[in-house]
């Protein structure tokens, strides 16, 4: 069969480019600029190299942020996984109380951002707040404005209320889709409910499992508004994680350049952890395959 | 390997039956025998599903009681009656090997690691897979997982019976006679009691000693193929096996003769008088007439299948139909059927009446 050769398609996808161009690549490319220069005000730059980089590179302050970034990212997936793998299993699988328990499971989804902040700074305040009052009514010395584990407790309790969910979510459909003759196999096998779980169920929730964690794991390393919300990076840096100290930097100090090159770093990073991910979970998928 | 007994057994999923209608399963009473072959035949809905899930524990039956071997095991879980089941869709652990999956069974219930290697060799060798005991399961053909099924089910020694609840829907046309010897195969030297669901005829009559038929949760007949084909104690059953199914046409019978309309049919043996009665005749037994005897019919249709022909006729606005043998010519339109009176049955609100002089065959 005979192709024709028609140029003209170029034009189907020229909307797209134009708005790629404008959405992501121009203003990287500010990005890009900022980051190679020096300025000292009156919009006077100067080239200034990889400066910046070596700088950021070299920079503790980055360093820390970025080790706190990870230390929340791996403690969130740690808690989130399980426990939403738990209430998966133990949600009703049919019947009024499934639909229910699934709309309690959707409605934190449904709350923006910045009300879960908001919701959860007055939450633990200990003077207003009905967690942080009660805490202290109990004699429990908790006070996340002047503590840094209260902080990081407070975020990290307030970050799985909110996104726990979909892990649940993700994993019940998972969950949905394996046929009852398994559970009845299983039954007619004597197999124990750990080996049901780990024979039948968890292999039926590895694709859903990995999506899970791909995408808990792109969120929470580049959350800002909550945290912010709630801490504002502190008490001290305490909880100014990488996207707090990137916005500190540049509206804050409006170091310009060196944000910029952490902007970019920053864009790096998550680049190849997806990339390592996306790699991973082919790779896997490939191997179960070829067995 | 057990005899099974059902004993008043009934089954309804409401929680309080009022009628018959609500019984998925109507009372019936059946004694299984050790190591038989039992196929249960019917349409969808007519209760056989229902009937094994009693069986394998998965449903508590709502009346009667069901034994294994005279012990009660009606409040036994699943896990306890010691059977094994062999589902529609192949079920496999994916991610074991298929020698771990045919040790499951034996590995959950505790046995020596000798031994599991001893019995996963003997049974991979039964079903004919020992060449592939090391290769994961998942990447396995839909006949091949049925396969490890049914390995996992024989692994146990002393399972009480196997249960397959219509095990070759998925299957390919060509694999499915190759299981279904296999099948027989294992059940004639091994022994198993096996309990068969199917709502193929064909399926049925290959693989059973004893056909089960059912019918809107009701056993309405249990014998031999054979039986089933010769004298069907229901019209259903006379309906559901064969292919064409039984002629059934309303008739007055007396003494060795039964009308239709004016038309005579000769019977074989001596029956009571029936003002509104039915007989039933297979189209294997049909032939053409000469103009004194049988009903006259009008040929609508002649199939030609290969081995025979069927003759799909019509009688006062009644299907009728014959088997005619490869090769005779058979003219649309007007003509007469006579039917071979040894074949002939005769039946009173669906249930097949016996001769008077007929030995009562149980049912």
């Amino acid at each position: 069969m005979n192709k024709t050769v028609n140029q003209r398609a170029w034009f189907l996808v020229l909307p797209v480019l134009l708005l790629v161009g404008f959405s992501a690549v121009v203003p990287l490319m500010t990005v890009v600029n900022y980051s190679v220069q020096d300025t000292f005000g009156n919009n006077q730059f100067f080239w200034a190299g990889l400066e910046w980089f070596e700088e950021m590179l070299a920079s503790e302050r980055l360093h820390n942020a970025f080790l706190r970034q990870l230390a929340f990212s791996a403690i969130i997936l740690a808690i989130e996984v399980p426990l939403g793998v738990f209430v998966a299993l133990n949600m009703p699988k049919r019947g009024v109380w499934a639909s229910v328990c699934l709309v309690l499971m959707a409605l934190p989804l449904l709350i923006p951002w910045n009300v879960v902040g908001t919701i959860w700074q007055i939450f633990g305040r200990v003077d207003i707040g009905l967690l942080g009052y009660a805490l202290s009514a109990l004699g429990i010395d908790y006070n996340y404005t002047q503590d840094p584990i209260d902080a990081w407790i407070t975020i990290i309790v307030m970050d799985v209320w909110h996104w726990t969910s979909l892990v649940v979510l993700l994993a019940y459909a998972g969950l949905r889709s394996i046929p009852d003759a398994y559970y009845q196999a299983a039954k007619i096998d004597q197999a124990s409910r750990w080996k049901v779980f780990r024979y039948i169920e968890l292999p039926k929730m590895r694709g859903v499992l990995l999506i899970a964690v791909l995408l808990r794991f792109m969120d929470s390393f580049m959350i800002y508004t909550e945290p912010f919300v709630v801490t504002g990076g502190g008490p001290g840096n305490a909880t100014t994680l990488l996207s707090i100290d990137l916005v500190k930097m540049a509206i804050g100090q409006f170091d310009l350049g060196p944000a910029a090159a952490f902007s970019i770093i920053y864009f790096l990073v998550i680049l190849l952890l997806s990339w390592v991910f996306y790699t991973v979970m082919t790779n896997l998928d490939a191997q179960e395959s070829r067995k | 390997m057990a005899r099974i007994t059902l004993a008043q057994l009934a089954h309804s999923y409401l929680k309080a039956p009022s009628g018959p209608a609500d019984y998925a399963l109507k009372r019936m009473d059946h004694e299984w025998e050790d190591g038989g072959a039992y196929a249960l035949l019917g349409p969808s809905g007519c209760g056989k599903t229902t009937l094994l899930n009693i069986i394998s524990g998965l449903l508590r039956p709502s009346e009667g009681r069901i034994a294994f071997d005279g012990r009660d095991v009606t409040d036994l879980p699943t896990a306890e009656r010691n059977i094994a089941q062999v589902f529609q869709f192949p079920v496999v652990y994916d991610t074991m090997t298929v020698f771990d999956n045919l040790a499951f069974p034996l590995r959950n219930r505790g046995a020596e690691e000798d031994y599991v290697r001893r019995r996963v060799g003997a049974v991979a060798e039964m079903i004919g897979m020992t060449d592939a005991l090391g290769r994961k399961a998942q990447g396995l053909t839909a006949d091949a997982k049925q396969k490890i099924s049914l390995g996992r089910g024989m692994v146990r020694e002393d399972v009480n019976a196997i249960l397959f609840d219509e095990p070759l829907t998925v299957i390919d046309p060509h694999m499915k006679w190759e299981l279904r010897t296999q099948l027989k195969a294992l059940h004639r030297e091994f022994g198993h009691t096996m309990i068969y669901v199917t709502h193929d005829q064909t399926e049925a009559l290959t693989f059973a000693d004893k056909v089960v038929v059912m019918h809107d949760g009701q056993v309405v007949q249990m014998g031999a193929p054979e039986e089933l084909f010769a004298r069907p104690a229901h019209t259903f059953v006379g309906f559901f096996i064969g292919s064409p199914g039984m002629n059934v046409l309303p008739a007055r019978v007396a003494g060795a003769q039964a009308w239709i309309g004016e038309h005579v049919i000769p019977l074989a043996g001596d029956h009571a008088p029936q003002e509104r009665a039915e007989i039933g005749v297979r189209p294997e037994f049909v032939r053409l007439a000469g103009p004194d005897e049988g009903i006259p019919v009008v040929v609508r249709r002649v199939e030609d299948i290969g081995r025979h022909q069927i003759v799909r006729a019509e009688h006062a606005g009644r299907e009728v139909n014959m088997l005619a043998p490869e090769g005779q010519a058979v003219p649309l339109g007007e003509a007469r059927f006579a039917f071979d009176p040894e074949a002939v049955n005769v039946y009173v609100d669906g249930w097949r009446v016996p001769a008077r002089d007929e030995k009562e065959t149980a049912r």
